[in-house]
């Protein structure tokens, strides 16, 4: 194994601090302020992207408990996203119902979809999930485009705010605040998710099947659980998602989609919640930042992703474990 | 009656028969040696048993159990537990949390309990850390709970394979050549933990041995595996002076190690 010394990087001391009692509480504290008043220090169009960074914060948490913590590749993690948003889309807009009966509704719908797609693949070799949730992204993405429940190609528009205690989600700023709380809900199902018993079993199904099941752990039914709960983070997002925008179209669910999310789980080393974060907030901050350089910038921010991979296969968040 | 009863078990990989009409049982509370030369079968046996290999023909009841059809974990849960050949320890992982996955198949909490903290499953993770502890001070490896459970000496990390195991809250206990590589010291603290576990935990004992003096003297029954093939049973007293067992273990490698005993 290639030792490192992470302490040396500027993301070994960042972690160095946060392991620290006396600094953990403090940064939390400073980091949610800064999240309080990012709006008035940045503007309206930062709101809007810094929402749309905390959309993918929850995103690629929920895909991180598939790729990160039980190792599973899901190349069709937009499906779920889809299924949220026109689970909304169709149910709340085309038959009335209300926002926050709609919601277990799309959050049932994915859990049922991840069940279907998950409990026979999960059953093969690892490497079948792949091409199977591929397929499963696609078939999602082309059956909202043709489909007429779904509006075709336009998709669905016109869905309406939700209310919540009597106040209604409409502005930008209403919309980045719910993201932030969603993003901090799903930070914290998170880390309490990688602390418990079906945390753990998904190391050691991950380290080592044959032991894992040999300690009477049920690798099917923990890859699963992992599917199931990713799924289910997905279609959050993806509802709430719906509502901000007030229109939805099969474009925002594409394979692209799929694999910006699984970048920033990537990106910011599989398993890791800090990292996952950080790695959602650069692959939706970092073109914003290059736009600049115009035309080149996706081009350079491939190839910045390309020399992290390269030079950070882990991630860029360093391991807690030598 | 028998705790573990196999009968006519007969595993082939690709027309090669690995196991042929192999019967044997093992008592309640006891130690009992599954020996025989390499490549006999005896591995085959273990994972024929856990579910791992799927053996075409046979049966093997376990406490009222038949556990052919059994997936492994499904064994486990009916209270088989085993240890590896070669340690297999989870890596990356501390000692402790590696005793801790054993003891998932008895407890319960899921994803909700989890993101919510309830209370019940406060107490379950507090319970299994606390019987993860215990099984730890009982093979005498708690010291070492928070390192890399892959960065321990050797002898150490088969202790905590076997801890491992025991967190599983089994009945019987297979262990796979327990002994291998350890120093004569070593070889003598596990004698003594095996024969602990049969008489404090009550729990039985299958166990896959080279070393003879080790066998001759913790087991009760002995069963000798060659070819696939059960060709001797009994106690240890009746196994050193049985002929086809020296004939099977003559001309190898590792016959004179036995007749040596
Ligand atoms: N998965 C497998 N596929 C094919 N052959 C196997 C497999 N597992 C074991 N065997 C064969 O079964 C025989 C017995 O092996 P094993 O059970 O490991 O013996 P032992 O543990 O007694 O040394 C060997 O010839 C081995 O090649
Ligand atoms: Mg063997």
């Amino acid at each position: 194994m290639i030792e490192r010394s992470p302490i040396n990087s500027p993301m070994g001391r960042l972690q160095g601090l946060w392991d620290r009692p006396g600094f953990r509480w403090p940064a939390l504290a400073v980091v949610l302020i800064l999240l309080v008043v990012a709006p008035y220090l940045f503007g309206p169009y930062a709101t809007v992207i810094l929402t749309n960074a905390l959309l993918y914060v929850v995103l690629a948490l929920g895909l991180n408990v598939v790729v990160g913590y039980a190792g599973l590749l899901d190349l069709g993690y937009a499906a779920f996203f889809a299924v949220g948003a026109y689970t909304i889309g169709i149910v709340h807009h085309v038959y009335g119902l209300d926002f926050w009966l709609t919601l277990p509704i799309a959050v049932l719908a994915a859990a049922v979809a991840g069940v279907i797609i998950g409990s026979p693949t999960l059953r093969l070799r690892s490497d079948y999930l792949a091409i199977v949730t591929l397929g499963f992204g696609e078939i999602v993405r082309f059956s909202a485009r043709n489909l007429d429940i779904t509006g075709g190609a336009s998709g669905i528009s016109g869905i309406e705010r939700p209310w919540i205690f009597g106040w209604r989600m409409q502005s930008t700023l209403d919309f980045y605040y719910v993201f932030c709380v969603l993003a901090i809900l799903a930070v914290i199902a998170s880390l309490r998710l990688a602390d418990s018993r079906l945390g753990r079993a998904w190391l050691y199904v991950r380290h080592d099947e044959d032991a894992a099941e040999a300690m009477g752990i049920d690798r099917v039914k923990v890859k699963l659980a992992a599917y199931v709960i990713g799924a289910i983070y997905g279609s959050i997002a993806g509802a709430f998602f719906a509502v901000n925008l007030g229109a939805i179209s099969p474009e925002s669910f594409s394979f692209q989609q799929s694999v910006l999310i699984l970048m920033a789980v990537i990106l910011g080393g599989m398993g890791k919640v800090p990292g996952v974060i950080l790695g959602a907030f650069i692959v939706i901050l970092a073109p914003e930042l290059l736009r600049d350089v115009g035309e080149l910038r996706l081009l350079v921010f491939a190839a910045g992703l390309l020399l992290v991979m390269l030079f950070r296969p882990e991630g860029i968040w360093p391991s807690r474990r030598r | 009656m028998a705790l573990l009863s196999l009968s006519a078990v007969t595993l082939t990989f690709a027309g090669n028969t690995v196991l042929n009409e192999v019967s044997f049982n093992v008592a309640e509370r006891s130690v009992t040696s599954l020996i025989g030369p390499n490549g006999a079968g005896k591995t085959s046996l273990f994972n024929s048993i856990t579910g791992f290999y799927k053996p075409q023909q046979g049966s093997i009841r376990f406490d009222g159990t038949e556990l052919l059809k059994l997936k492994p974990h499904q064994v486990t849960k009916a209270g088989i537990a085993r240890t590896f050949q070669n340690v297999r320890l989870f890596r990356e992982m501390t000692v402790l949390e590696n005793v801790m996955s054993g003891a998932h198949c008895r407890t319960s909490a899921g994803a909700f309990a989890a993101i919510l903290r309830t209370p019940a499953q406060r107490r379950e993770e507090e319970e299994i850390r606390a019987r993860a502890r215990q099984h730890l001070e009982f093979v005498g490896v708690w010291a070492e709970q928070g390192r890399i459970a892959t960065t321990l000496a050797y002898g150490h990390q088969r202790r905590v394979e076997i801890a491992r195991a025991l967190a599983t809250e089994p009945k019987l206990l297979l262990l796979d050549e327990p002994a291998a590589g350890l120093n004569p010291t070593e070889k003598h603290d596990l004698v003594q933990l095996i024969r602990r576990i049969r008489d404090e935990m009550g729990i039985a004992v299958l166990l896959i041995e080279h070393d003879m003096g080790l066998v001759m003297q913790i087991s009760e029954n002995i069963s000798v595996l060659d070819h696939g093939e059960i060709i001797a049973e009994g106690t240890p007293k009746q196994i050193q002076s049985d002929h086809t067992v020296i004939e099977a273990y003559l001309g190898r490698d590792d016959g004179e190690a036995f007749l040596d005993e």
